[in-house]
């Protein structure tokens, strides 16, 4: 039996990309071997690691989760979008970089979607809105410490800090 | 001068590219277009314990797609032969390793029988989902004490499933504790968890056929290891193996054994197809077929004197071992003689029997046996001053190897073979440290402030030594190419300690060039073929010597080339961001990339540095172009292998709260005193210590592998196996440094990697039986436990 | 862990997708996903068709009705969470949903989903069954409403039909002078309960609805019950489970706290309403 393959139509990081594939193509796959864009890493396929997050017209949302043509008409936004314009990096990446935020990096790209959605809604999070933010994102090594504190780094470069 | 960057908080070069997704983790290697690619699945055992009857995979080739399926009986040579065992010790004399796909016999769930290769992954599972195999089950052998009872056999041949026995001695423990004025006895137990990386294992393999070669990324903590290991069974010659470790999402011991079946699986098939194969874990598969580690049961008979100084320590443990023993010994060992941490036990014995069960096998996990041994000797630490009635500090201190006796020899023989021999360490002034930074001689009041109030609050300490930096090696390689850049390349793997910075740091320090034109590469066999790889805390300490010794040779051959060319003595020369000048007259002076110029002459030209280095333009006539015992090119190339490990040491210091209802427990405050030698990088040496602090709560409150009598792991899943959020680990973890130099590497470094896990079971566990009043004698708790612990003790229940 | 290969369809009308079911009597709605894919991934659902209704107009919707909030089949728990209207006419459902998984799965998860999902372990099926409120489905013979105590039949078993799509939840409002309270205990902050309790008293009438203590979330009666006494009496009805993470003791031991917990902070709620 051949598996029925769809047209489909994605839009990421403000580009459009055709692909044809069977309806069960989980979204992280087709973003990460049909486009090309591997900065979406797939860590545990149930929705519980985060390492998967993707926005999704802006909220974050675990692409493990999604099929590909499930995500026609929306506007996907993945790690290599978070980058200014320019090319430098975004305030949430910045302030990774100065807080020590990440280590092996296997978890990094859902916890800065996450965290750009978060910052967007809430640009001045308290200590405690700060942890919350990521509390849905699992990280082996950093033990977190220094991602909250990224968090409200990011805010403050955001603030103009 | 520049300023030395050993010791600052350099912020990390490798994050740029891992901030912008564009890391290259074994999954996203793509050698060749995707679409192209084939894909590996694996059928794995669904019974802990059974016979292979028969297989039958004929319906799989009739699925579109499917391009082929391996089982045994399709494996030649020494592929078909089980799987080397690593690390043979002579106490090992019942070492089993398991087969690339399983003979006749499955051991465990997850145990690999079949290797299905497809146009993608999702016809590959479908393939593997069609496979028919006949099982007679025999019973399974879960758990130490079922493995200890022996009513069933995990190996037909391995009589009692002891693995290993292995018995040392210092003094005469049993006759010091039979003589001593105090004795205590206590039973203790520590269960399974796992690494856990955020990435699982991966292999990607090419066979080229115009080559003659293999080529291979895998995420992997030893390339030199999976290279020898495919070039062995595969039947080809080390030269026509390359190995690359591409970005890893985290390893923490689980990918220092090897070669894993698939690694040699995925080559084999890259051949045999003439495709670039690909495989790649998924989380499942990760917890059924990737090592576990820490389950020991342990029991421990300590003397003691009025003061509570240990006269004589007798200490009996059973370790699972899981299915197979490809690592060896290596965690038994370390736990039974890292146990004794900064004490001085006067009579030590340690026996363990190393105990087969039909589980996954265990292989180094952080610590790697460390916890357990802390475990034991912490606990009986807290019994001794509990029987005393004295202050638990006291009691640790009175039996410290002081300052002035390092040099200390344990009398034992360590992990690498070698003595276990402490270079250096400050223990008391640790200790005055950790207690000063936990609020130690306050926390009575508090307790009792709190106990006013209902509430309950516990205070625990531990303390560890680690012996971190074994050997036999690492070796690095420093180029200065004429543009000036440098590039540096060491054998052992990177899994997100920063070795790319840290690394540079080094180089920048010794050669005097820019931070910025320091490039580092680990873990490819190409750039580095000798190496050993990362584990036991051995990164820094072993490869940041060997580089620092390879940068000093580069710097050596520069400052002869560069005194030559500026007509000076090179004792008269210094080197400063990338330039050699003469001290005192800066206007003389030839930057780096020209003296590499200088270094290589040239018969063509092919840029205007080429063209300055032409042999026409280089050297005197009269001489050779190349000097005798002189290389072209500017290079350094040197090893470090030090005699024995270097010991790191520290403290942790945990208060916790317990509700008195719901047994919740909750961390109020973390306290870690740390002692790694000089630092290179603190905000890196942090960072480990916060990932490892993490990791111990995991482990000591929420992690465990629960498997159930037939052997099935009911937790497979990151829903239930419980890997702590943010919300799980303390807001804000104190830690402070001591920094007590190791003399037996140039840079004065001690390992890091592990420290922050080691302690944790050991000071969770005292926290709350402070706050209790429980023995606690069963790690990892959870509030469920802590509340039948309370039924047990007769507490009512409150609400 | 990837899908076994499925037909999919992406009806643009009800009436398509319910057409759709009832030719395929191996087929699933596809709402969130948050619960179906994980169940694809790891293979232990295979349906040989996905009817994907995300496409579907008008369905989203969050809505007051006389006498209570109706939700549609596309509204995300996120949507639900934040809505004012809800929060107002029916605070439980509110109070309950921020316990529901992390934000980030409820960007998606939808609040019928999780009633027609019907897992015991759930908060929204508990609370709907102690609101009394109901779910609209519609199959081939149209449209009927289904009342929370014949919903769920058993563990993850609702009485919808696989022909029927759920089109929308009502929750009845808060009556004025009644309070309502939520708590759960899990082993990490966004995980499934060990034990959950939501209540809802009014005046001398007092019920508590559990979760994850049960097969199926269960409703118990306390009016008249002295509040210290409730947890016990609570106990009577129900039969707490084991599992690796809580033995039946400490599931009952929960519901003796949780009990005396939820009900006086619905006192405490009704109390500051008055
Ligand atoms: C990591 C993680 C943690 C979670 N934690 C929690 C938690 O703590 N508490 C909790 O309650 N939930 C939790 N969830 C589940 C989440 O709330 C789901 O969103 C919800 O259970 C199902 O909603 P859905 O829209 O995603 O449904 P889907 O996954 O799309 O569907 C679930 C089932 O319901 C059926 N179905 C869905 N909608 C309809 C409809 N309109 N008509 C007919 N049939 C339908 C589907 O066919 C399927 O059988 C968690 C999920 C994840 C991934
Ligand atoms: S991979 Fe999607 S949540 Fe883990
Ligand atoms: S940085 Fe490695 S998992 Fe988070």
């Amino acid at each position: 039996m051949t598996e029925e393959l769809h047209d489909v139509r994605l839009t990421v990081n403000g580009s459009a990309y055709e692909i044809r594939v069977p309806a069960r193509r989980l979204l992280s796959d087709a973003l990460r071997h049909d486009l090309g864009l591997t900065g979406t890493h797939v860590g545990c396929e149930h929705g519980v690691c985060g390492a998967c997050t993707i926005l999704v017209d802006g909220s974050p949302t675990r692409s493990c989760l999604m099929f590909a043509v499930s995500a026609v008409d929306h506007e996907i936004t993945t790690v290599e979008g978070l980058a200014n314009p320019d090319g430098s990096l975004g305030a949430v990446q910045q302030a990774f970089v100065e807080c020590h935020g990440l280590q092996c990096g296997f978890c990094t790209p859902g916890f800065l979607t996450t965290i750009t959605a978060g910052l967007r809604e809430n640009p001045t999070p308290t200590h405690e809105e700060a942890r919350d933010m990521i509390a849905g994102n699992l990280c082996r090594c950093t033990g977190y410490q220094n991602i909250v504190k990224a968090v409200e780094r990011a805010a403050e470069i955001g603030a103009g800090g | 001068m520049t300023t030395k960057l050993m010791g600052q908080k350099v912020q990390r070069v490798e994050d740029q590219r891992f901030l912008r997704g564009l890391g290259r983790y074994v999954d996203d290697v793509n050698v060749e277009n995707d679409a192209t690619m084939l894909h590996a699945a694996v059928l794995r055992s669904p019974h802990a314990h059974a016979r292979i009857l028969a297989i039958d995979v004929d319906a799989v080739l009739d699925i579109e797609g499917v391009h082929a399926v391996w089982t045994h009986e399709d494996l030649t040579g020494p592929m078909a032969e089980p799987l080397p065992l690593l690390i043979p010790h002579p106490a090992l004399t019942h070492g089993r390793t398991q087969y690339a796909l399983a003979k006749d016999e499955v051991n465990y769930v997850g145990e690999a029988i079949a290797f299905v290769v497809a146009d993608d992954r999702y016809i590959a599972e479908d393939a593997v989902g069609l496979i028919r195999v006949d099982y007679e089950l025999l019973p399974p052998v879960v758990g130490v004490d079922a493995a200890r009872a022996a009513t069933s056999l995990v190996h037909e041949d391995v009589p009692g499933n002891v693995g290993a026995r292995l018995e040392q001695n210092v003094g005469d423990a049993p006759a010091a504790i039979a003589a001593a004025p105090h004795t205590l006895v206590l039973d203790l137990t520590i269960e399974r968890s796992a690494c856990m990386p955020m990435e699982g294992r991966g292999t990607v393999a090419r066979w080229e056929p115009d080559l003659n070669r293999l080529q291979m990324w895998t995420s992997t903590q030893s390339s030199t290891g999976v290279r020898a290991a495919v070039a062995v069974k595969l039947g080809l010659d080390l030269g026509q193996v390359d190995v690359i470790t591409p970005d890893v999402g985290g390893g923490f011991g689980v990918k220092i054994n090897h070669p894993w079946p698939e690694e040699l699986l995925v080559p084999m098939a890259a051949r045999a197809l003439g495709k670039t194969v690909k495989f790649t874990e998924d989380r499942r598969e990760h917890f059924i077929s990737s090592a576990h580690e820490r389950g020991q049961v342990q029991h421990i008979e300590v003397g003691f004197d009025d003061d509570g100084r240990l006269l004589g320590l007798d200490v009996e443990f059973w370790h699972d071992h899981g299915a197979y023993t490809p690592y060896g010994l290596i965690v038994p060992i370390i736990t039974s003689t890292q146990l004794l941490g900064p004490y001085k036990p006067q009579n030590y014995r340690v026996v363990f029997e190393s105990l087969y069960t039909n589980t996954v096998m265990v292989t180094p996990y952080r610590g790697a046996g460390r916890p357990q041994g802390c475990y034991a000797m912490e606990r009986t630490m807290d019994a001794i001053a509990k029987y005393l009635g004295k202050d638990r500090a006291d009691v640790r201190a009175v039996n410290f190897i002081q300052p002035d006796e390092f040099p200390y020899d344990q009398g034992l023989i360590f992990q690498d073979g070698r003595e276990l021999e402490y270079d250096s360490g400050d223990y008391p002034a640790s200790l005055v440290k950790i207690k000063e930074l936990v609020g130690w001689d306050e926390f009575p009041a508090f307790q009792a402030e709190m106990a006013a109030q209902g509430r309950r609050v516990g205070i625990g300490l531990a303390c560890y030594v680690e012996g971190t930096g074994v050997g036999p090696y690492e070796g690095a390689h420093v180029h200065i190419e004429t543009s000036g850049k440098v590039k540096v390349a060491t054998g052992l793997t990177t899994q997100g300690q920063g070795h790319a910075t840290v690394f540079a740091q080094l180089v920048a320090d010794e050669l005097g060039c820019s931070f910025e034109d320091v490039e580092v590469v680990t873990g490819d066999t190409r750039r580095m073929p000798y190496a050993v790889g990362t584990f036991a805390s051995r990164a820094a300490v072993m490869s940041g010597s060997a580089i620092h010794l390879a940068a000093k040779r580069a710097k050596e051959k520069a400052l002869t080339i560069a005194a030559d060319a500026l007509e000076a003595d090179p004792s008269d020369l210094q080197i400063v961001d990338g330039v050699v000048s003469v001290k005192g007259s800066p206007g003389t002076s030839i930057d780096l990339g020209t003296v590499s110029v200088l270094s290589n002459p040239l018969r063509y030209a092919f840029d205007e540095a080429s063209k300055a280095a032409t042999q026409f333009s280089v050297g005197d006539p009269g001489k050779p172009p190349v000097p005798e015992d002189e290389e072209p090119g500017l290079e350094g190339r040197d090893f470090y292998s030090p005699e024995r490990a270097t010991f790191a040491s520290g403290m942790h210091a945990v208060i916790v709260e317990t509700d008195p209802e719901t047994a919740e427990i909750r961390i109020l405050k973390y306290a870690v005193v740390h002692d790694c030698g000089h630092l290179i990088n603190p905000m890196i040496v942090e960072g480990q210590i916060h990932g490892g602090v993490a990791q111990g709560v995991g482990g000591a409150l929420y992690e465990r592998m629960a498997y159930d009598e037939s052997g099935q792991l009911l937790n497979a899943s990151f829903m239930d196996f419980l890997m702590p959020y943010v919300t799980e680990i303390p807001d804000g973890i104190d830690i402070d440094h001591l920094e007590t130099p190791s003399p037996l590497n140039p840079l004065g470094i001690k390992g890091a990697g592990e420290a922050g896990v080691i302690p944790s079971a050991a000071v969770f566990a005292a926290a709350i039986e402070d706050a209790e009043g429980i023995d606690i004698t069963a790690m990892p708790i959870s509030p469920s436990e802590l509340y039948s612990l309370r039924q047990s003790q007769g507490q009512e229940h409150s609400a | 862990m990837k899908p076994a290969p499925f037909d999919y369809r992406r009806p643009g009308t009800l009436a398509e997708a319910v057409a759709a079911l009832a030719g395929e009597p191996n087929a699933k709605v596809l709402a969130g996903g948050q619960s179906l894919v994980p169940l694809l991934s790891m293979r232990l659902a295979a349906p040989a068709m996905l009817v994907d209704i995300n496409g579907l107009p008008g369905l989203d919707t969050i809505s007051v009705e006389e006498g209570g909030v109706r939700v549609g089949a596309l509204a995300r728990h996120a949507a639900v969470l934040a809505s004012p209207d809800v929060r107002r006419v029916q605070p439980l459902v509110s109070l309950a949903l921020a316990n529901v998984a992390h934000a980030t799965i409820r960007n998606r998860g939808t609040t019928v989903g999780s009633l027609v999902h019907a897992d015991a372990a759930a908060e929204m099926p508990v609370v709907l069954s102690l609101l009394g409120g109901s779910v609209d489905v519609e199959g081939p013979a149209g449209r009927r409403t289904i009342p929370a105590d014949e919903l769920f039949v058993g563990p993850l078993e609702s009485s919808v039909h696989h022909d029927e799509i759920a089109v929308s939840a009502f929750f009845p409002a808060l009556a004025d002078g009644a309070g309502v309270a939520f708590e759960e205990i899990a082993r990490r902050h966004g995980d499934y309960a060990l034990v959950g309790a939501a209540a809802l008293v009014d005046g001398d009438e007092v019920s508590v609805g559990y979760l994850s203590v049960s097969d199926v979330p269960t409703v118990v009666d306390l009016s008249g019950v002295p509040i210290d006494e409730m947890g016990e009496a609570a106990l009577e009805r129900l039969e707490p489970a084991e599992d690796i993470h809580a033995t039946a003791a400490y599931r009952a031991q929960l519901v003796r706290v949780l009990t005396t917990r939820v009900v006086r902070s619905a006192y405490d709620h009704a109390e500051g309403r008055a």
